[in-house]
């Protein structure tokens, strides 16, 4: 067993909400309801839900981009919501995210190399030089060219602009990435090429994965860990393997059977 | 089993750009009562030939040659006033955002309601009745018609387009990729809902997706298409047991199994490229010489 890089104990997130007549009423939601989990290093932790069941609400919470009721984060055994707007922003450079949207998550009037570049600056890693060669290295790596940094977002299709996302988390060689759904607005077939992207990244610089999912077959191929996450609630969580071939949870077992072409592929199987 | 709907030979051009075919001797063919699939990448041309299907090619596209066939009918060669009698109540489209396909500034009743004032000319309590019933159709409880579009999830918004599209029975039923916004447990309730149609209907459904895993739910007969070409159709069964051409083993081996036991493998296009002239024969759909 490899040691534990992120722990959350007990997450606690209310929203309220305006509703009734005029909006002069409120109630309040619970997106996240006591949830616990750990992270080993080095490996993938899947966090799998329908939409509204919270799962992105605890990647915004795990990386303090939120506020949580209660609850800890622990990070490296340090715990971040009691550190210094100061420390806590120098301890971001360990704690990257990679959004969902690749249209919506780069700056429209930014080259792609401020984008990439824009982490070092503000972190302030290495001289201009040193800084310029990073980015053109990352950029090579996620199988873009150097001619591409002065290029804007619109030129890029959605997997090379998600392939900028990905560059723009890593040039900061960080050591926990949340991917929060990474590959769901891409065609099938890119997103196995940047699956496996993320795959060679991960055990080139030994990254740890919080991978944000509502897809059981993606999920299936990247993570180690798996937590099912119903309401704001933790329904199930464990290895990859438990999780798939014996399911406790009816909520889990109703995921699976979701995944399509499963009937066919159960057909194939009894053919054979 | 009839033949509801053929397309023969379909080409399709930008008209800036006449030498570049987006969409090059498509034919396909579709029988009632029946799931035809188009599987391909973004930019393979699937959209373009769904929407040349009704006419509704943005203007800076023309269609240079090919047949549409509708029920025994070139409908590519209609004026917009026949056009628009067809549109809506022969063929019924969903599309692929519900989010923004919708109006929303109108009722999602008066939305579905529309179509079935100007095809059937229902009014009054006949039309609030018609809508009610079509709502609970797709599962959506009749209350609902006064809601707008932003008081609704996306599953709900996409169950109204399909409610919208159903209203005066079509013949035809063409999907947009009708289930890529949403979940997988919803996509998996909308695939049941509209399998569920076709076959109380006897509707023939024109399916697009990138999605393999949804074409083996859903499809009787799967088209493939790569850069504006057909490279492969037939039986859904043997399409997807005993691909022939590379590109839709390349396209079935990026899709991630459930079971986790065959590696990922993204496409390789330069591979891909070098092996178009040993793609077997068979695999290769007949291309004919463009009518000059």
């Amino acid at each position: 067993m490899s040691d534990l890089i992120l722990t959350a104990k007990h997450l606690v997130k209310t929203f309220s909400q305006r509703g009734g007549r005029f909006g002069l009423g409120s109630s309040q939601v619970k997106a996240l309801d006591d949830v616990s989990i750990a992270l080993r290093t080095g490996t993938t932790l899947a966090i799998v839900g329908e939409s509204g069941s919270g799962k992105s609400t605890l990647a915004r919470c795990l990386l303090q981009l939120q506020a949580l009721d209660s609850g800890e984060v622990f990070f490296q055994g340090k715990n971040l919501a009691k550190l210094s707007s100061i420390d806590l922003r120098s301890m971001r450079k360990h704690l990257q995210m990679i959004f969902q949207d690749p249209f919506a998550s780069l700056n429209p009037r930014m080259r792609i190399g401020e984008i990439v570049g824009e982490g070092l600056l503000i972190h302030d890693m290495g001289s201009r030089t040193e800084q310029q060669a990073k980015v053109i290295q990352m950029l090579k790596r996620v199988g873009l060219s150097e001619a591409d940094m002065q290029k804007y977002p619109h030129e890029f299709s959605g997997g090379q602009r998600q392939r900028i996302g990905i560059a723009r988390a890593l040039v900061l060689q960080p050591k926990v990435v949340v991917c929060d759904e990474p590959v769901s607005a891409l065609d099938v077939s890119i997103q196995a090429q940047i699956l496996l992207l993320l795959k060679e990244l991960q055990a080139e610089m030994a990254l740890s994965y919080i991978f944000i999912s509502h897809d059981l077959r993606v999920v299936r191929h990247i993570a180690d860990d798996v937590v099912v996450m119903h309401q704001g609630k933790v329904v199930e969580q464990g290895s990859v393997l438990d999780i798939y071939q014996s399911p406790t949870q009816d909520y889990t077992r109703n995921l699976l059977q979701a995944i399509p072409g499963r009937k066919h592929a159960a057909e194939l199987l009894a053919e054979q | 089993m009839s033949e509801l709907l053929s397309i023969k030979h379909l080409t399709i051009t930008p008209k800036s750009a006449p030498q570049k075919l987006l969409v090059h001797d498509v034919s396909l063919l579709l029988e009632s009562g029946k799931t035809t699939c188009i599987v391909g990448e973004s930019g393979s041309g699937k959209s373009l030939t769904a929407l040349s299907i009704m006419s509704l090619l943005s203007p800076q596209l023309s269609k240079v040659s090919g047949q549409i066939m509708f029920q025994g009918q070139d409908i590519s060669q209609l004026d917009n006033h026949a056009l628009r009698a067809i549109r809506g109540k022969q063929i019924g489209m969903i599309f692929q955002e519900p989010m923004t396909s919708l109006n929303p500034v109108l009722s999602v009743g008066y939305q579905i309601g529309e179509t079935l004032t100007v095809h059937l000319g229902l009014k009054g309590h006949a039309l609030k009745q018609k809508i009610a019933s079509l709502l609970e159709q797709v599962g959506i409880p009749a209350n609902r018609a006064n809601s707008y579009p932003d008081e609704l999830s996306g599953g709900q918004r996409q169950r109204v387009m399909i409610a919208m599209s159903i209203a005066c029975e079509p013949a035809l039923l063409i999907a947009d990729e009708p289930t890529t916004a949403l979940d997988v447990t919803v996509q998996a309730q909308i695939l049941q809902l509209l399998d569920a149609l076709k076959t109380r209907m006897n509707m023939g459904m024109l399916f697009i997706t990138h999605d393999f895993g949804v074409v083996a739910d859903i499809a009787d007969r799967v088209v493939v298409m790569f850069r504006g070409e057909v490279v492969e159709q037939g039986d859904v069964k043997s399409v997807l047991q005993n691909p022939q051409h590379p590109y839709t083993k390349a396209l079935l081996d990026c899709v991630p199994d459930a079971e986790g036991k065959k590696p990922l493998k993204p496409i390789d296009y330069a591979w891909l490229n070098e092996a178009k002239e040993s793609i077997p024969a068979a695999a290769r759909p007949a291309i004919e010489s463009l009518p000059a």
